[in-house]
């Protein structure tokens, strides 16, 4: 690897050791999760990359599998930050099904639609049917849960999951858990999991072993980023209690319209782009509302998380790709799960 | 739908008005204070109430608008109103008809908090 890319990365490090990590302590604590990541900027697009050892895919495992990670659709959404939000979705797909390997599935972190409209809804779900992927999982944001209390969402996308909409699964043995903290807001206050579901989320860990991978994914951060612009989730330290004895925690989230990545003991924490429009940093302007840039920059911040669980590893890889690039850099990471944003440009 | 709000409130705007000035004449209420007093108007902008708390007689119209690209609403921390989700420009309106405090935020962005004083 060249200096000059290593010294970036150095930096990028650095900057994540905000928690007080050095960064070799963060390389101990990317070991004890199996999941590294390093978010750089290529040509002013955010790349994610697995910062693992890999040197490629492990041939013979049948159990190393990849998933896709889209976010924020805001199907119905039609100002001049994205007039056609569906066009943009028909791009992630696009490059999803442009993926080597079809993805064993698509998880869906929320705001599916602007205003929880049925048409919009019904949008989604044609564009999705294109998709190479066939199996797809939801949690609502709180764009989906804006009309009768959700119901159009639950009934659509809520069979056979609990209270508004929370559910688990296992897939090659790693453990995926679904969590909504977007219903009941409470004035004043961020994101909410509430007492029912972080009791059913204790409860459906009970049993399990330590080492078995766990991936919780939701549609508010579960970490707190910027509670000024409500990004965080008020009892998510509850919720992440529960996780502290497995040796490899991914969370995945999205809301924010950006890629934020943070590694803190054993848990990953990582935020999907939109594939709508893009927020603002946080903090950099008056409020989080979409942010507006010139068309021909638009793809490159919207994007799709492409995540690769490598089992040897017992790790994921998440490479962010933009929608405007013409492919992620870190899919052939191995050993451990990667996840790899890529933009839509 | 929003429209129709508007209308409705616009037709009370009479009735209203000709409720204080029979209540002119009651030391307890003083309407010259507020001539504009039967309409209020609160905007959302940049995920703010603007005022954000806002003080009125009783018998007043609040009329919030959305001028966000994004969709609000108007939701009294104690249950007294409850707007539909206002997408951009929208409106929604309610009539104070009691003396209170009124708190309220916006249920999808609980962070946006505000208050209707009715004197």
């Amino acid at each position: 690897m060249p200096n000059k890319q290593q010294d970036c990365i150095d930096q990028q490090l650095q900057d994540l050791n905000n928690d007080g990590v050095d960064r070799r302590g963060f390389l101990k604590c990317m070991a004890w999760a199996g999941t590294g990541l390093v978010w750089t900027m290529s040509g002013g697009i955010p790349v994610s990359r697995a910062f693992a050892k890999n040197t490629g895919r492990e041939a013979g495992k049948g159990t190393d599998f990849t998933f896709v990670q889209i976010s924020d659709s805001h199907i119905g959404f039609n100002k001049p930050a994205n007039p056609d939000v569906t066009a943009t979705l028909q791009t992630a797909i696009n490059k999803i099904n442009a993926m080597p390997h079809t993805p064993d599935f698509i998880i869906h972190t929320g705001d599916l639609s602007q205003l929880s409209k049925p048409s919009e809804f019904d949008t989604l779900d044609q564009v999705l049917k294109g998709a190479s992927a066939k199996q797809i999982y939801f949690v609502p944001g709180e764009h989906d849960m804006l009309s009768d209390n959700g119901d159009e969402y639950l009934q659509r996308y809520g069979k056979g999951t609990k209270g508004n909409g929370w559910y688990s699964f296992d897939h090659k043995g790693v453990h995926f858990v679904g969590l909504v903290n977007v219903a009941n807001l409470k004035a004043g206050g961020m994101g909410s999991l509430g007492h029912e579901q972080l009791e059913w989320f204790e409860d459906d860990l009970k049993g399990r072993s330590a080492s078995t991978p766990i991936v919780l994914f939701a549609h508010i951060p579960l970490w707190t980023i910027y509670p000024d612009w409500g990004w965080g989730t008020d009892d998510s330290e509850q919720a992440l209690s529960y996780v502290k004895r497995f040796g490899s925690v991914t969370v995945l989230n999205g809301h924010i319209h950006q890629i934020m990545q943070k590694v803190e003991g054993k848990v990953s924490f990582h935020t999907a782009m939109s594939t709508a429009f893009p927020q603002p940093a946080p903090g950099t302007a008056p409020s989080a509302g979409p942010m507006k840039v010139p068309v021909d920059q638009l793809q490159r911040v919207l994007g799709i998380t492409d995540v690769n669980y490598v089992v040897s590893g017992r790790s994921l890889a998440i490479v962010d790709s933009p929608l405007g690039d013409s492919g992620s850099s870190a899919s052939g990471n191995g050993g451990g799960a990667g996840v790899v944003d890529s933009s839509l440009g | 739908m929003t429209r129709k709000t508007v209308w409705l409130a616009s037709l009370a705007t009479p009735v209203v008005i000709a409720t204080l000035l029979l209540l002119a004449g009651s030391p307890s209420v003083t309407a010259n204070d507020r001539p504009s007093a039967a309409n209020a108007a609160v905007k959302i902008d940049n995920f703010v109430f603007g005022p954000q708390t806002i003080t009125v007689p009783v018998g007043t119209t609040v009329t919030w608008t959305n001028s966000d690209d994004i969709p609000h609403t108007a939701v009294s921390t104690d249950g007294v109103f409850k707007s539909k989700v206002m997408d951009t420009d929208e409106k929604f309106s309610y009539t104070f008809t009691k003396a209170g405090t009124y708190p309220y935020y916006c249920s999808v962005h609980p962070k946006m908090t505000g208050k209707v004083v009715v004197q």
